[in-house]
């Protein structure tokens, strides 16, 4: 991948021997550079995930302990319940509704910034991010008022006549996961967009000469890691949000985010709260690792 | 970047669609941020009842004790966690993006999603235990361990999407130019990968003042930073006075962000002139 | 991937054998003398519970400093507390979750001796069911969960009873607000069934759970932070909730008028909030020394005209604002109290009404 050009002035002959050690020493350079996140990654999530990871096997006490040693596949075996089922479907649907909502209003949103001059882009980039420096709860509570009784939204809906209060049903739960994860979404877009190499871009204009056609097969597909990542970032936040859905929602029905709170604090049964979390981490890795074997790219 | 592009009329109206679309997604961040503003004006404690004008939420922030440590705290917290996670992430992505297959990197690829992936209670729950396990008292110190933790993860993967597709031989260009490696990624990668890292950075600072959930299990005494005395709050209602310090906060982070603007032109204009 | 997994296996073992408890050893009691102090005061409340004039005056007169950090469940301060990693000296947990801690071995046991104002307390609130001996706890306040209406949706002639809630009118329904707590959401539905809160029967429990799903789209929300908020700012005509919280908020809109709380007739679920010291405690004696300035007949009262919440301390009563003192559903009377039932943990059984719960929302 990484060809050194030989040098006009000094030829150096690149002996089989010469190469296996520039390429020893190049990956000794990039294992050096992972090597501090590395540590702390394993020292203060591995290990500590580890600790959690057991009592997905233990039993829980009569008064909510977790004990271990009586270990056991009960918790495990719960991941089968019809009603866990329901509940991680229904999460999952929200989820990829919320994220492919985001992507298709964050798109536009971060091509029109990342092609805007060098300084306004910055300036524009930052202001996406400025309301959420501001408290989540009381952005939250505002979200309450806006879509409450006499709230703008359910006055606009009410004057087209399409809808009524939307507070405490699950357009609402929409609405908030939406805000509050767009911006997780514009972030790698505007990254990866804006490093696209506009003659590319060019050329495929005049190759292609529409231009719906060019943005298909050229600007989509070189903005890929920035649309993958985006996905990644609201797609498994928004599986597990729990604050939003029961402040919007009316927390009327339960979502997997819900689920396992509950299970490590009102229900105190840890086992069943770490096997669930534990699942949802395997599935998450493999259908990520499955995703780039067949797709053949790393992020 | 624009320049030598074919600005037809269907250039033209394509980017007016996109102001427009624009500006809506901008009302859409700012709608709940205008009502939020209003709200700390409210002669009344509930957020949904307006009851008249006044400035006492914000005559009462200054006597709040528990309220300024938080905000203190808070400031910490975000600060010295972002700075860290933002250097060890952008270090993770440049390794997994920029060198060969090392030993060990699959491992690490997939160690770096899990942070992102677990329930954040979850993570709550085992860094409360390994703390615990390690004798370390629960305070500052191990809130912000933990954001670094779960930010890593959220830097990398930005600045990933970044650096990714990077055209390699400008930083060949660059190491045959520079004798130093240093030199060359100061000189050339960092200002390619700079919008990546700065939108890393932004996005593990607003996850950081936003963190409840983890924060809530591994605070101490006093130790407490604003989202989770908010939360704590709610048992009796969250007054005004918590959108009176949003409303600060929010125009401190705009007047510094516009000051540090001013004093970019100013240099750069220095640097023209002279 | 095999050699961090090589690594990390070691680890899990390890995790086993420190993390296995094998209920909890008990904790000694500290000898402590009435009014001594050794340290600083690291205080675990919830928020808002304590008027705040009265943290200065115990600086003052004891010359020692309190540091007040907030939860916002008992779970979490469980957790924290469970771990061992907090080094708080006195805290706050409701009824149920004295017991659990006590069984645990997590609650440090009073030295009695050194908190002569225990003699102020009601008789009534000695000798509790989660803490028989009145060993590991001190009640700090108490409160009931009923109900909060407009007058607008129920009038001012109606039937004090769940019916509100389960035999809702039209004229509110989708206006009413539960608790979005299993045990206190069930509870009701188990009362006006006429069955105990704390029922181990699953006959019983299925009942509530039918009751509470057929009512379900009368429902608006299931809230547990802020009802009372919706209730005076007219998003919810009926509201089930902590009784505190409602006075709070009535005070605060000058909505005595238009809003009103009762206990139902058949009967509701009573909490008491305990001061505990857990086993992790420094300044066990200051601990001791707070404990018993809480329960002197003043301080008390001070608490009760702050937060509205009805004292435990009997002592207390002559200092506590007569309109308060008066109101039948802050201090009910005798007969009422009879029919309110503190939530007890149920052990094993807990996890049915959790799953029952999930059950009516699914």
């Amino acid at each position: 991948m990484k060809r050194r050009l030989p040098d006009p002035v000094e030829a150096v002959e690149v002996t089989p021997d010469l190469e296996r050690r520039a390429e020893r020493a190049e990956r000794w350079r990039g294992f050096r550079l992972a090597v501090p996140a590395y540590v702390y990654l394993i020292v203060l999530f591995a290990v500590p995930l580890v600790l959690v990871g057991v009592y997905s096997f233990a039993s829980r006490s009569r008064t909510g302990q977790p004990l271990l040693h009586d270990w056991n596949l009960d918790s495990v075996k719960r991941l089968a319940d019809s009603a866990f089922l329901q509940i991680a479907w229904r999460s999952i649907l929200l989820a990829l509704l919320t994220t492919i909502i985001c992507l298709v209003v964050a798109y536009p949103f971060s091509y029109y910034i990342a092609t805007r001059s060098e300084r306004t882009r910055n300036v524009l980039l930052v202001f996406v991010m400025i309301p959420f420096w501001s408290n989540f709860l009381v952005r939250t509570y505002a979200w309450k008022v806006l879509l409450g009784a006499d709230g703008i939204f359910t006055r606009i809906g009410e004057a087209l006549g399409l809808w009524g209060q939307l507070l405490f049903t699950m357009p609402a739960v929409l609405i908030g996961l939406i805000y509050g994860f767009l911006p997780f979404m514009v972030l790698p877009l505007y990254a990866s967009i804006e490093r696209l190499d506009w003659s590319l871009v060019e050329a495929a204009r005049d190759l292609y000469a529409t231009g719906p056609k060019a943005f298909r097969r050229v600007t989509l597909p070189l903005s890929r890691p920035g649309i993958i990542a985006g996905s990644i970032l609201v797609f498994i936040p928004s599986l597990g949000a729990y604050v939003t859905p029961d402040i919007l929602g009316g927390a009327k029905t339960t979502l997997l985010g819900n689920y396992i709170v509950n299970q490590f604090l009102a229900a105190r049964n840890w086992p069943l709260g770490s096997s669930i979390s534990m699942a949802i981490m395997i599935v998450m890795l493999l259908a990520t690792v499955l995703y780039f074997r067949s797709g053949g790219r790393t992020l | 970047m624009t320049t030598g592009r074919d600005r037809s009329m269907t250039t033209r109206r394509l980017d007016r669609i996109l102001a427009g679309h624009s500006a809506l997604v901008y009302l859409f961040f700012y709608l709940p941020l205008a009502v939020l503003v209003f709200f700390s004006f409210n002669d009344s404690r509930f957020a949904n009842r307006w009851e008249g004008f006044t400035l006492d939420w914000y005559r009462a922030i200054p006597k709040d004790q528990a309220l300024m440590n938080s905000v203190k705290n808070s400031l910490i917290i975000a600060l010295e966690s972002t700075a860290v996670a933002t250097v060890l992430g952008t270090m993770a992505a440049l390794s997994l993006e920029r060198y060969k297959k090392w030993l060990g990197k699959r491992t690490f690829d997939a160690l770096l999603y899990l942070p992102v992936i677990i329930p954040d209670v979850t993570m709550a729950v085992m860094l409360l235990i390994f703390f615990t396990q390690i004798n370390q008292a629960l305070g500052l110190t191990t809130i912000i361990l933990s954001h670094i933790a779960f930010n890593i993860s959220f830097v990398a993967i930005v600045v990933r999407a970044r650096v990714s597709n990077l055209d390699p031989s400008l930083e060949e260009a660059a190491s045959d130019l520079y004798a130093s490696r240093w030199k060359s990624f100061r000189k050339v990668t960092l200002p390619l990968i700079l919008p990546g890292v700065l939108g890393g950075a932004l996005l593990a600072l607003t996850l950081s003042l936003d963190d409840v959930v983890i924060t809530s299990f591994v605070q101490g005494p006093g130790a407490t930073p604003l989202a989770v005395e908010v939360f704590a709050r709610i048992k009796r209602g969250v007054t005004p006075i918590i959108n009176a310090v949003s409303t600060l906060m929010l125009v401190a982070s705009i007047l510094l962000i516009l000051g540090s603007l001013l004093i970019q032109r100013r240099q750069g204009s220095a640097t023209r002139g002279g | 991937m095999k050699r961090v997994i090589c690594l990390l296996i070691p680890m899990a073992l390890l995790a086993a054998a420190c993390g296995d408890d094998d209920g909890g050893t008990a904790a000694e009691p500290v000898a402590c003398e009435a009014g001594e102090t050794d340290g600083n005061l690291d205080l675990y409340n919830w928020s808002e519970y304590i008027d705040p004039d009265l943290i200065p005056a115990f600086e003052a007169e004891y010359g020692v400093s309190v540091t007040e950090t907030f939860f916002e469940s008992n779970e979490v301060m469980l957790a924290q507390i469970q771990a061992g990693g907090a080094a708080y000296d006195l805290i706050v947990p409701s009824d149920y979750m004295v017991s659990i801690m006590a069984e645990e071995g997590m609650l440090i046991p009073l030295t009695k001796a050194a908190i002569p104002n225990l003699a102020n307390l009601d008789p009534k609130f000695t000798g509790l069911p989660f803490d028989p001996t009145g060993d590991y706890s001190a009640p700090y306040q108490w409160g009931t969960t009923g109900i909060g209406f407009a007058y607008e949706a129920l009038g001012e002639d109606f039937e004090p009873s769940w019916a509100v809630i389960f035999d809702p009118d039209p004229s509110y329904v989708g206006q009413i607000s539960m608790l979005n707590d299993a045990r206190e959401a069930l509870g009701a539905a188990l009362k006006y069934l006429g069955y105990s809160v704390n029922t181990t029967s699953e006959a019983e429990l299925q009942e509530a759970v039918d009751l509470l799903k057929s009512i379900k789209p009368a429902i608006a929300k299931f809230d547990s932070d802020q009802y009372e908020d919706d209730l005076v700012g007219g998003e919810v005509m009926i509201a089930h909730g902590w009784s505190g919280d409602f006075f709070f908020a009535f005070d605060d809109t000058d909505g005595w008028e238009d809003f009103g709380y009762f206990i139902p007739e058949e009967g509701a679920v009573a909490w008491v909030d305990n001061m505990a010291i857990p086993r992790t405690a420094d300044a066990v004696c200051t601990a001791h020394t707070f404990i018993d300035f809480m329960l002197d007949a003043e301080n008390g009262a001070a608490l009760t005209n702050y937060n509205f919440y009805a004292s435990p301390n009997a002592a207390a009563a002559e200092f506590v604002d007569p309109e308060i003192l008066g109101d039948e559903s802050i201090y009910p009377p005798d007969d009422v109290f009879e029919r309110l039932e503190f939530i007890a943990d149920t052990g094993a059984f807990e996890l049915k009404f959790q799953d029952a719960f999930t059950d009516v929302k699914n």
